[in-house]
């Protein structure tokens, strides 16, 4: 009971602390205020765009900005701020999707259970983590998204045949998953170390092994224990995996081998402009004006996370306090 | 000591081995039939199973993958599926050299911007010139290539019209001007950041102090005594450049029109050349793998405190 008090006291004064902390940052809260509007901006989407991603007007093409099209349209005579605020949402999706899966669940999970039990299970998952990370990261990312998609897109047609449903495939899940898959080999392993280490230096301090011997169950020390403590560093790598992970996509776009057209995506758009081939910058002399706003975007997104990150580390330090 | 070095060592092979079969997976069950590819229009199934019989395509997975390994050693990577009778290592060799020479260039503007102005704000550590170098690194840190490049081909390129937009020349070409600028602005950031907080660190040790308090000039303070240990994480910065060396910089060079290993490799994932895909992945993580063994005990080297266990 006197416990549980101490423990609600302590933690609420730590937010606290924790937030007059970060509003001293100004440069970090000025980058928290923009990535949350880009965030929000990309999960209201349907509400905040004028048109649609994929409405065509042939009659005004790489047309310059007016009232109807702020941003102008593009070659095809698509609203360019209606694809930049649909691409900022294929971004939101796939950085939260992302995190969730590989840094967060995969590496947290993994990194308990190495640090915790240690032995065989240890070896095994570092092991690999040294064999995923060995490979060229953007090249196995490419080369995991293009066989991937083949398999993946017939999984789904088959699906819908069975199950007698259709629109599964157009909804562009497809897409999701498959960026997805291809981000996960190389996305868990950071976190993991982390935790691991983090879990390493905490199990055998006093309190764990007087928790230990008191008989609390291995859940419990985890759980109640071990993860608070692990809660900090989680947070400044995730901080800093969102921005990688945002990137991944706009490259993985660019190439041709994320979200596929007409689905809107940052890196797309780019690839429109400056020509994936080397050769066609006939729109990037005529209208460069177009690369400007999915770039600013993007730029903002990754310069952002990272000051973040910095912000949050130097917060979260003791010894810098 | 030794029993360290021999479990790395002996830790590499079966590395790369495994890099290898993860590789050699996804080509054989990957989509794309490489008999379809080289048939062409002339596709029936007798000359297919000819040649599968041939190529070794029929056999089991296992047995092509210890066939694969045993003639990569030697360094025979098979023969390209689209570019016919050419052998991946005489493909891949040229390239290789194109996409090194562009990343020494780079490299070295890197160390040329970065070292300094990571020194720079340093010694600043404290006053606002600090934290303005810092963000000023951060905005070209986290600039996309995608802005750079544009960016310079737009400026430089089609409107001052100085350089060509794109294409390839060797190192004393004006043509390796735009893209080694983009790569090495992108890596000059990483070097003020890395020799900035390492020079801090550095700054704050008791000898340092020393060396002030029995009053050495600050000059000899920061050069002889502060800057040489600073540059200590370059090493392994320095490796891991070494390593990518052959990497090639995708889209750079994918940008720029530069025929090196990330133009082909891309052009291979496309076109589902797995024996091209299979040995420039195996270059990269051998060289990966090498490098990364080296730094450490380059590193062990310059810097006795460091224990190998």
């Amino acid at each position: 009971m006197i416990n549980n008090n101490l423990n609600s006291i302590s933690s609420t004064s730590s937010t606290k602390l924790f937030f007059s902390n970060f509003s001293r940052k100004k440069l970090g809260v000025i980058c928290a205020i923009l990535v949350a509007t880009i965030y929000l901006v990309g999960i209201f989407a349907p509400f905040l765009a004028p048109y649609d991603y994929s409405d065509t007007n042939l009659l005004k093409t790489q047309a310059g900005p007016d009232f109807e099209n702020i941003l102008g349209t593009d070659r095809l005579g698509r609203d360019i701020l209606s694809r930049v605020i649909w691409g900022i949402q294929t971004t939101v999706i796939v950085t939260i999707t992302g995190l969730l899966t590989g840094s967060l669940i995969l590496g947290l999970f993994l990194g308990l259970l190495a640090g915790y039990y240690r032995g065989i299970f240890d070896f095994i998952v570092m092991r690999t983590g040294e064999l995923v990370s060995s490979f060229p990261d953007i090249l196995l990312i490419i080369l995991l998204a293009s066989t991937l998609r083949p398999r993946i897109t017939n999984i789904f047609y088959s699906i819908e045949d069975n199950l007698n449903i259709s629109g599964l495939v157009s909804s562009g899940i497809i897409d999701y998953l498959v960026i997805g898959i291809a981000l996960l080999p190389l996305s868990w392993f950071g976190t993991m170390r982390l935790i691991r280490a983090q879990v390493f230096s905490i199990r055998n301090i006093d309190y764990v092994q007087s928790a230990r011997t008191s008989g609390a169950s291995t859940f419990r020390i985890v759980t109640r224990h071990v993860l608070p403590n692990v809660l900090a560093p989680l947070l400044v790598t995730a901080t800093f995996g969102l921005g990688a992970v945002a990137l991944s996509e706009v490259i993985l776009s660019f190439f041709g081998l994320g979200v596929q057209p007409p689905r809107p995506s940052l890196g797309a758009m780019l690839a429109d402009v400056s020509g994936r081939g080397g050769s066609s910058v006939s729109v990037l002399k005529s209208h460069p004006e177009q690369l400007l706003s999915p770039i600013i975007i993007i730029w903002i997104m990754i310069f952002c996370w990272n000051i973040i990150g910095d912000a949050l580390i130097d917060i979260l330090n003791p010894r810098k306090n | 000591m030794l029993n360290y070095i021999l479990r790395r060592i002996f830790w590499i092979p079966i590395l790369l081995l495994l890099v290898s079969l993860i590789v050699f997976f996804l080509g054989v069950y990957g989509p794309g039939d490489p008999v379809e590819v080289q048939l062409g229009n002339n596709y029936d199934e007798q000359s297919a199973n000819r040649i599968r019989e041939k190529m070794g395509l029929n056999d089991p997975f296992f047995i092509q993958w210890v066939h694969y390994i045993s003639n990569a050693v030697t360094g025979d990577f098979g023969e390209s599926y689209v570019f016919k009778n050419r052998s991946v290592s005489e493909l891949l060799l040229p390239k290789l050299i194109v996409s090194a020479k562009l990343n020494i260039i780079s490299f070295l503007i890197a160390l040329i911007i970065g070292i300094p102005m990571g020194f720079y704000a340093a010694i600043n550590y404290g006053s606002p010139k600090d934290p303005l170098v810092v963000i000023f690194a951060l905005i070209f840190y986290a600039m996309p290539v995608f802005f750079t490049a544009p960016f310079l081909i737009l400026i430089f390129a089609l409107q001052l019209d100085l350089v060509p937009v794109s294409g390839w020349g060797g190192i004393f070409d004006k043509r390796i001007i735009l893209p080694a600028l983009t790569v090495g602005v992108g890596g000059a950031a990483v070097f003020v950041r890395l020799i900035r907080s390492s020079m801090i660190e550095v700054l704050d040790t008791d000898y340092i102090k020393l060396a002030r308090a029995k009053g050495v000039s600050e000059n000899m303070v920061l050069w002889k005594h502060a800057f040489r240990n600073a540059l200590l994480p370059v090493v392994t910065i320095m490796g891991f450049s070494l390593a990518g060396l052959f990497g090639g910089s995708l889209i750079v060079e994918i940008l720029f029109g530069i025929p090196g290993i990330g133009r082909i490799s891309l052009d291979s994932v496309y076109s589902r050349d797995y024996p091209v895909i299979m040995a420039i992945v195996l270059i990269g993580s051998s060289a990966l793998v090498i490098a990364n063994l080296i730094i450490d005990f380059i590193y062990t080297l310059i810097d006795p405190r460091i224990d190998m266990e």
